[in-house]
């Protein structure tokens, strides 16, 4: 982290979500600017280039998807999406589009607090968690090298595509992933239509990795959206 | 009686005759005794005057016959114009009824009342145009010529030589609101005459001649003068009757006239009408079928047919009796309906005749009594019986059945042969038997002919027998004369017998037919009226309906019903094959519209091919009948009539009862989701009430407490508004997928999703909650698959989950297990807490229901309804047990579809 306090820019058209926003990012030692609407909140983004973007995607002007697309045809900033319950299509649609993650709401703080954590680390150093190409959290090592991976020290094996997959999430550890970019990473282009084998290779995944598979500690699910690794 | 006030239902009937005319219009008459009395000029003065009132006045039509003061007085007035028709080469000029209707002016002048309208014209008369704009609330102005008067027909045709085939029912002349007589002495109409103000000059010579004779106008003009008079006297007799000015006359006078197949009943009818009119009592025209008349030839039967419904238009009740006998049929009749005025034609039969056979006359007097019988003398030139059947068919009853007689030869073969095999058998006899028993055997023989074939070969079985009789065993043998006087009389008591006993058997033949023939009808009728009672839809009344007409009348029908506007539309349901296509929908639309029958053989829209009927319960039209007969006969014949009317009032009643059913279900509908939309809204203000009244006071203590609180008070309180605004959370989402689930916005997104998935994210999003709960998980071995929408059932898991957590105490286990089979998955949550209260199982899955009726239990109670809502769309069911070891178990089964996809996965070595 920067030694002088990180910029936020917040696009959200509820004055009171606005408002806490604000007092809460700034209380954090965030510097936070606000827009109303897609469009001022896009201009706001290009004056003040700054290190983090809190996007509502229900906005009065635009598509929130679209100001996603036209932020990244030149800034590489982390967005973090804010949306309503029971539009999975529209999170995956913003995921895709580019956003990094997503709160549905309402959301607690503290939850906001950790993803825009982990979104500015990863966007300063996107490889910080993995260091010397060797990936730890709790009892799981992930030595992307050696293509080695081990579990209380003990060597697990895995299939090529259970270690590509688990090699995907790793890089993007902490975040979430479409079904559809973990498709196209692990499997490339054509295979996106295939969910149900992502889903397949996941369990078994699981039933490898966790303790418990039906509590998993690491492998999370999104649930209609997608997949995180847990650090 | 001797009461002084009204007879309530008397009042009643007035009372709904006064309303029934207030929305109809008023029809205004100028009547007169000839043409050229006046009555156009008088109508068209009448109309300017109502114009000058600033009334809304139309012309329809009216003739002026290049009358100058007539023509004159139309300036001004605004006239429709008229329906033109190329009619064999010439083009017709018509009165336009839709343009009028369109029109909807406060009164329309309509000339010539007795006009018979161009074919292809809605109504073949146009008094019956004048009809439909009555009752479209239209007053109307017309005029008519007493000649034109139904029930004066025979009279005028005597007077005046002229028979007038135009004639117009005498119910439209007296239900008229006003007359007013238009009079001319003869005298100055026969100088009008000559002037040329009627009549083109030759025409008018010819005129004069034959119509326009003085004693006919004479004549005319005293008839006109009557029928007015009659009127008044009428007005006068209603008048007494609304003010309780109570005479001694009769009421409740029913007259019944007795018509057969002879040129008698059409003036019977019109005799009986105006006997009738001057009784004011109900008048009824029976004919008595007897055996022997049902043996008639179709065209005789029409003509009968047609004198019915001359009488119906005339305002008779008509009934056709079935029986053996005319005069007790009659005699039973009046009895039952209290008739105490029988009218009947003359006797036929004269001389000797009427005293060997009798007569029908004769019988009823000698056996009716307190009846007054009445009787019509026939008038010496009317002996035209052929004309009056050929006169007038019915429209559209032309047809004629081409089933010519077919002589049963067979029948007359079997008589030959019967009648020598008697004679064999007679022949063996000879020796053991008596002549006269010997004539038994031929009569055997007779009696069987005559019950196997009817008159004819039963006839020629007793001539035959006679003959060989004579011929074998009649001395002197095989010749045919005779040698004794008294053998004489045997031949002859011989032939006699047979001939009666051929009768005899021919009645008892056609009674057995007769009653076959009412037995299916009644079977016919109990069959569709049981279908029909059993129906649950109408498309299944109609296919019951329109199977049953075919059965009955060989017809293709189809019923139509009305959409929401009224407006008649095709059926939707699928055809079946009596179905009848292509059914008229603007002729269905005015029957609808009028509650009367048209199409082939009725008086409206007669050009087309089927017959339309409105079916109709008390209240209202319902729908339309469309029937497209083989044969009209099957369908007008009186019987058959009666038959279709019983059918039509089944299907009626069928209707409405389904039409009631549909009714109170939307109604109980209606009052089960108000009932659900006042649960919802006491729960909801319930328990959004509750937590927001926590976060109001807490973040209100936060705000007036500052600089007095506490950091631990500061942070507590935080952490009851977080905790509650969480729960108004869950409520609203529960609302909102409540409503989701019932508006069916929610589309499936139906994927294949490993079972231990769904299941891990559930566990993962209820981590905090579960935090103190050890939850043990069982799942079939492999990586079972579920083709479902994940995120809806881990929203049943997850309500699941909390209603356990809620329901249970802390600490508590919680089990997850779901197995697979070939056909279905089943998963079930079950806990160890104080179970379900016995008989709630089912309630639970009802929304706002909670199993324990206590505040601190938050949730609306729509949780569970929601999980049965989910697992319904998804085709499965829940339900919730008690186990035997304690506790509930929640179960869900979702059938499997389809077998999961195949997949090629990699080796795991």
């Amino acid at each position: 982290m920067s030694k002088t306090s990180p910029v936020i820019i917040v696009i959200e058209d509820d004055p009171p979500i606005r408002r806490f926003l604000r007092t809460g990012l700034s209380t954090q030692g965030f510097t936070v600017f606000e827009s109303e609407t897609g469009k001022q909140g896009i201009i706001e983004v290009e004056i003040r280039k700054p290190d983090l973007l809190i996007l509502d995607l229900g906005l009065p002007d635009m598509d929130g998807v679209d100001v996603i697309k036209s932020v990244r045809t030149w800034s590489a900033i982390p967005i973090i999406i804010l949306s309503a319950r029971s539009s999975e299509q529209h999170k995956i649609d913003a995921l895709d589009a580019g956003a990094d993650d997503y709160l549905t709401k309402p959301f607690g703080f503290g939850e906001l607090l950790a993803r825009i954590r982990v979104a500015l680390r990863h966007a300063i150093q996107p490889q910080e968690h993995i260091q010397a190409g060797v990936f730890i959290t709790a009892n799981l090592k992930v030595d992307l090298h050696k293509r080695v991976v081990s579990l209380d020290e003990q060597e697990i094996h895995l299939t090529p595509i259970q270690y590509r997959l688990l090699a995907v999430l790793v890089q993007h550890a902490g975040r979430v992933l479409t079904h559809q970019q973990i498709l196209k990473e692990v499997w490339g282009p054509s295979y996106s239509e295939n969910a149900h084998y992502l889903r397949i290779y996941m369990s078994q995944l699981r039933q490898k990795l966790e303790a418990d598979p039906t509590q998993p500690k690491f492998l999370l699910t999104e649930s209609g959206v997608g997949y995180r690794l847990k650090i | 009686m001797n009461d002084e006030r009204p007879d309530p239902d008397q009042l009643l009937a007035r009372v709904e005759r006064d309303t029934a005319k207030a929305k109809r219009g008023r029809l205004k008459i100028f009547f007169g005794a000839a043409a050229g009395v006046g009555k156009s000029y008088a109508m068209l003065l009448a109309a300017r005057e109502r114009r000058a009132e600033n009334l809304d006045v139309v012309v329809g039509l009216v003739e002026t016959h290049g009358r100058k003061e007539t023509q004159a007085l139309m300036n001004g007035l605004e006239v429709l114009p008229t329906r033109q028709i190329d009619y064999k080469g010439t083009t017709l000029h018509e009165f336009d009824i839709d343009a009028a209707l369109k029109r909807r002016p406060a009164i329309i002048l309509v000339d010539e009342l007795a006009h018979t309208n161009a074919p292809s014209s809605r109504h073949p008369k146009r008094w019956q145009d004048i009809h439909e704009l009555l009752e479209a609330g239209i007053d109307v102005y017309t005029a008519l010529n007493v000649q034109h008067l139904e029930s004066l027909n025979d009279e005028i045709g005597e007077i005046a030589g002229i028979r007038v085939w135009e004639t117009v029912p005498d119910t439209l002349f007296e239900d008229a609101d006003e007359i007013e007589l238009v009079d001319l002495p003869p005298d100055e109409l026969l100088l009008r005459l000559k002037e040329g103000k009627i009549y083109i000059p030759q025409q008018a010579e010819q005129a004069i001649q034959h119509f326009f004779r003085k004693g006919n106008l004479i004549a005319l003009r005293e008839l006109a003068l009557r029928q007015t008079a009659n009127r008044v006297d009428a007005q006068m007799l209603n008048y007494r009757e609304d003010h309780s000015i109570r005479e001694i006359w009769q009421v409740n006078e029913r007259v019944l006239v007795c018509i057969g197949v002879n040129p008698l009943a059409e003036r019977l009818v019109r005799a009986g009408k105006r006997f009738a009119t001057i009784l004011r009592a109900q008048w009824i025209v029976a004919y008595v079928e007897t055996p022997a008349l049902q043996r008639l030839p179709a065209e005789k039967r029409d003509g009968v047919l047609r004198i019915l419904r001359l009488a119906e238009q005339l305002g008779a009740e008509t009934v056709t009796l079935s029986a053996p006998e005319m005069s007790a049929a009659i005699i039973k009749f009046a009895r039952e309906r209290n008739i105490n005025k029988i009218v009947v034609g003359k006797p036929s039969r004269r001389g000797w005749k009427r005293w060997l056979l009798g007569s029908v006359v004769d019988e009823l007097i000698s056996h009716a009594h307190n009846v007054n019988i009445y009787l019509l003398g026939s008038p010496q030139t009317a002996d035209e019986e052929i004309t009056i059947f050929r006169k007038r068919s019915l429209p559209g009853l032309r047809q004629r059945s081409e089933t010519a007689k077919k002589i049963n030869y067979t029948g007359y073969g079997w008589a030959v042969f019967i009648t020598l095999l008697s004679a064999v058998v007679a022949y063996f006899m000879v020796g053991q038997l008596e002549l006269a028993n010997l004539v038994m055997v031929f009569l055997l023989g007779v009696v069987w002919i005559a019950m196997r074939f009817g008159r004819g070969p039963s006839i020629l079985a007793s001539v035959l027998g006679v003959s060989m009789f004579d011929f074998l065993f009649v001395p002197p043998y095989y010749s045919f004369s005779v040698a004794y006087v008294h053998y004489l009389i045997t031949l002859v008591t011989m032939l006699v017998v047979g001939i009666v006993i051929s009768n005899l058997m021919i009645n008892v033949r056609s009674q057995a037919k007769v009653a076959a023939h009412r037995e299916r009808r009644a079977a016919v009728l109990y069959a569709m009226s049981r279908e029909l009672a059993s129906s649950q839809s109408e498309e299944e009344i109609v296919r019951t309906a329109v199977r049953h007409l075919h059965s009955e009348f060989s017809s293709r029908n189809v019923i139509l019903f009305s959409d929401n506007n009224g407006r008649i539309a095709y059926p939707k349901q699928k055809s079946i094959p009596e179905s009848l296509h292509g059914a008229d929908l603007s002729v269905a639309q005015w029957v609808f519209d009028h509650n009367e029958m048209a199409g082939q053989g009725t008086n409206t829209l007669a050009g087309s091919e089927a017959i339309y009927f409105p079916i109709h319960n008390e209240d209202k039209v319902l729908g339309v009948l469309a029937l497209l007969p083989v044969n009209l006969r099957r369908v007008f014949l009186p019987e058959q009539q009666k038959l279709l009317e019983t059918f039509l009032r089944q299907i009626g009643q069928a209707v409405t009862r389904i039409r009631l059913a549909e009714q109170a279900k939307t109604t109980q509908m209606q009052v089960e989701a108000e009932r659900l939309r006042n649960s919802l809204l006491s729960a909801i203000s319930h328990d959004l009430r509750t937590p927001l009244a926590t976060i109001i006071g807490s973040a209100s203590t936060l705000l007036e407490g500052e600089g007095h609180l506490q950091t631990q008070d500061k942070l507590d309180l935080s952490r009851v508004i977080v905790d509650e605004a969480e729960r108004m959370s869950n409520l609203i989402n529960n609302i909102l997928d409540m409503a989701r689930l019932d508006a069916g916005v929610v589309e499936l997104n139906k994927q294949w999703h490993p079972l231990e998935e769904i299941i891990g994210t559930v566990l993962t999003r209820l981590h905090k909650q579960l935090a103190d709960r050890p939850v043990k998980v069982k799942l079939p071995a492999g990586i079972p698959m579920v083709f479902v929408d994940a995120v809806m059932i881990e929203q049943v898991l997850i309500n699941l989950l909390e209603n356990a957590v809620r329901y249970t105490p802390q600490g508590s286990e919680l089990d997850i297990t779901a197995e697979i089979s070939s056909n279905a998955v089943e998963c079930s949550v079950a806990d160890y807490g104080s179970g379900i209260p016995k008989g709630r199982e089912e309630h639970l899955f009802e929304k706002f229901y909670q199993a324990r009726h206590e505040a601190a239990q938050s949730g609306v109670g729509l949780g569970l309804a929601i999980c049965r809502a989910i697992i319904e769309a998804h085709g499965g069911k829940i339900y919730a047990q008690n186990r035997l070891e304690g506790g509930a178990i929640f179960t869900f089964i979702l059938p499997i579809e389809q077998s999961p996809p195949v997949m090629e996965l990699e080796e795991d070595v």
